[in-house]
């Protein structure tokens, strides 16, 4: 169910965004308004729908809009063109009390450089929000001990911001904006002033405190890599056009145009991907306890081997060669269960990377099980090389994006 | 071409003359009665001030600076300075003057603390309101304050009063300026943040853009006390009291020594709430040096 409807925002800059409107609807392009007009075309009929619970990434370079476009959500910036609905009210109509009521409740924000008081301690931050919706200060400081336990920061309450290290002002600002309870978290490019390890461990602190909360986060970046791996969905922007939306797999072996395929060609798919996205089905299941009526029914189509499964469980891996082997013992009494190979498997939301090593030493392709041990399918090397490769450049002089700011 | 003609007939000097002087004729006489209860108001507090100053023995003065100066800056050999710079007032036989010019000076950097920091706000939030307000404070202190010292001598008297009100007038520029500098260059991601979680206009002037800029304001005010002190001299010129005056004195009887005396009290007066106030003003900020403490 979509909690956020972002419906056909347009923003231009400029002293009269209102003329240039009507331009943009006639036709005329980002270059062409600021040649002709000066004024900038900030986002163009951009449309999203943000579910509840999902973390929602829109991922861009500096100057494609993505930073103007979450400063929608909470009219921080307003738009020129459209409408933001969130949870059935449309945001864009509110008057400065509702606004504030709206900001006080249900939305809140984690800012790239953090916008912390540093006149305030930790303890006075991350009350903010919960201080200016009129709490008293003891239950406000039990609300915000609370969470400044939940990220690690204990110890911490009453030094100022300048004490802290980058990742422990972060944390200030995750614990403010988590302190209001309210359901909508946007981050404007929060962990990308971090150095990378601290930001690869907020992110890990994020995803681990969604896993609890629950909540339906905006998550603003320019580095691919983060957003692939945080991201429920991906929205991809450039020039303040959506480029794509859809989920990271989606994004990484569908990219809807060459700007989005330009991007993932230097992403380790390896640490992105799982092993679902590329298992098949298996060649032939073994689901036949008796050896004689299996090895005949492997003759019979063609099978050298198969993956045993007794109802919904997998039991191993099965040769015709091992199955005649077991034949020919004198008195044999066995099953198919018992001739069935112990051999590795594999985990449907193991990366790739994990799943490598078992892939390439295996002889054979090798079985994929969910948690409850039922088979789901198999990879082979092959499928595996398949998607690791980065695709080929349709064109020699396509665009390429820019390093990273 | 005869010059006068060009100057067109040199009329808009004497029509600004004659408006001004029939604008104040008109002030008087219509509303001498409200210049009058400002003015009674104003003394009531001056002259309470002044006598509670001059009524108290001097120990407990000098022990107050120093209680003072120790509140704000926690260093114990600037407060005996304080104190020691106060006494020397005393021994230069002008503590009674040093006193009046003290309860000018406190009225004054009052009113310019009221009227100031008001209009540094307004004017740091609409760049309308800072290039009309500009100019004006441009004009407040580069016009000699004699000119507007007649018309308010005419309207509140001789004395204390227009004193005052040329004091204000003076040393009020610079803290409008300083809050207006001081606020907009918070950082512009905290106000942000505050917006982002609903802090109304006043919650995010009393919470965030004040507390912030304090250390600016604070030397606004700064400057404007040294500025009142600086109009000392003029403001003895029309009748009010104090070090102003023996300077005055020492100037009128060709008696160098006598202005020499005043001059050094001015200046440890101007001294002696310096650091006070800059005290105050690093306080105001100690957040920002934690780390590196």
């Amino acid at each position: 169910m979509a909690l956020i409807e972002v419906e056909h925002i347009t923003k231009i800059f400029g002293p009269d965004p209102k003329s240039a409107l009507a331009l943009v609807k006639q036709g005329m392009g980002k270059d062409e308004l600021l040649a002709e007009t000066g004024h900038t075309l900030g986002l163009h009929d951009v449309s999203l729908s943000i579910k509840k619970g999902e973390i929602f990434v829109i991922m861009g370079l500096s100057g494609s809009g993505k930073s103007t476009l979450i400063r929608h959500f909470n009219r921080l910036i307003d738009p020129t063109d459209g409408h933001i609905v969130v949870d059935g009210t449309d945001i864009i109509g509110l008057n400065m009390h509702d606004l504030g009521e709206f900001r006080r409740r249900r939305m809140s924000m984690v800012f790239q450089r953090f916008g912390l008081m540093p006149h305030r301690t930790v303890m006075e931050n991350v009350g903010y929000g919960l201080e200016v919706r009129g709490m008293k200060r003891r239950e406000r400081d039990e609300h915000a001990q609370r969470w400044i336990d939940a990220v690690g920061l204990s110890g911490f309450e009453h030094q100022y911001p300048s004490q802290l290290s980058g990742g422990m002002q972060q944390r200030v600002g995750l614990a403010r904006a988590l302190a209001t309870d309210a359901e909508v978290l946007l981050m404007d490019e929060a962990f990308s002033a971090l150095d990378p390890l601290i930001r690869s461990q907020m992110q890990d602190q994020l995803i681990s405190l969604q896993a609890e909360l629950n909540k339906t986060i905006v998550f603003i970046t320019h580095d691919l890599d983060e957003a692939l791996r945080i991201g429920d969905r991906i929205a991809i922007l450039k020039d303040g056009r959506l480029s794509q939306v859809g989920t990271p797999p989606e994004i990484l072996l569908q990219p809807a145009d060459d700007y989005v395929r330009a991007f993932v060609r230097d992403v380790n798919r390896a640490r992105v991907l799982t092993v679902d996205v590329i298992m098949n089905a298996p060649q032939y299941r073994i689901t036949e306890e008796n050896l004689e009526r299996a090895l005949s029914d492997m003759r019979r189509r063609g099978a050298e081997y198969g993956y045993a499964v007794e109802g919904d469980a997998y039991r191993g891996f099965v040769t015709q060669d091992a199955v005649q082997a077991a034949l020919d013992e004198p008195n044999g009494t066995k099953t198919i269960w018992d001739v069935a190979e112990d051999l590795p498997v594999l985990k449907e939301d193991d990366r790739l990377e994990v799943a490598l090593p078992t892939t390439l030493a295996a002889e054979y392709p090798v079985a994929v099980v969910d948690n409850e041990g039922r088979l789901r399918g198999v990879v082979s090397s092959d499928g595996m090389s398949d998607v690791l490769t980065p695709p080929e450049e349709e064109d020699g002089d396509e665009e390429k994006p820019v390093e990273r700011a | 071409m005869n010059q006068e003609a060009f100057f067109l007939g040199e009329n808009v000097g004497r029509a600004i003359r004659g408006a001004t002087n029939d604008f104040v004729t008109f002030l008087v006489v219509n509303y001498g009665n409200f210049f009058e209860a400002i003015s009674d108001a104003l003394l009531t507090v001056l002259v309470a001030l002044e006598q509670g100053l001059r009524a108290a023995p001097a120990w407990t003065i000098i022990l107050l600076i120093g209680i003072l100066a120790y509140a704000a800056s926690r260093r114990i050999v600037l407060s005996l300075a304080m104190m020691l710079a106060m006494w020397f007032i005393g021994t230069l036989g002008l503590w009674e003057q040093a006193m009046q010019t003290v309860a000018i000076m406190l009225v004054s950097v009052g009113i310019a603390i009221v009227v100031g920091v008001p209009l540094g706000v307004l004017s740091a939030r609409s760049n309308t309101t800072r290039t009309i307000l500009n100019p004006i404070l441009d004009l407040m202190q580069t016009i000699p304050s004699f000119v507007y010292l007649i018309p308010a001598a005419m309207l509140f008297g001789l004395g204390k009063v227009p004193a005052i009100l040329a004091t204000v007038i003076y040393a009020t520029p610079p803290l409008i300026r300083l809050t207006d500098l001081g606020i907009r260059l918070v950082d512009s991601e905290v106000v942000e943040a505050s917006r982002a979680f609903g802090a109304t206009r006043w919650q995010m002037l009393k919470g965030v853009q004040i507390p912030l800029a304090l250390p600016s304001i604070m030397q606004g005010i700064n400057q404007t006390t040294m500025m009142a002190l600086a109009m000392v001299v003029i403001a003895s010129m029309i009748g009010a009291r104090g070090v102003g005056e023996t300077v005055l004195l020492g100037l009128q009887r060709n008696d160098s020594g006598q202005g020499l005396v005043g001059g050094i009290a001015i200046v440890i007066l101007a001294v002696v709430f310096d650091r006070i106030s800059q005290s105050i003003g690093q306080r105001a900020q100690a957040y920002r040096n934690v780390a590196n403490s």
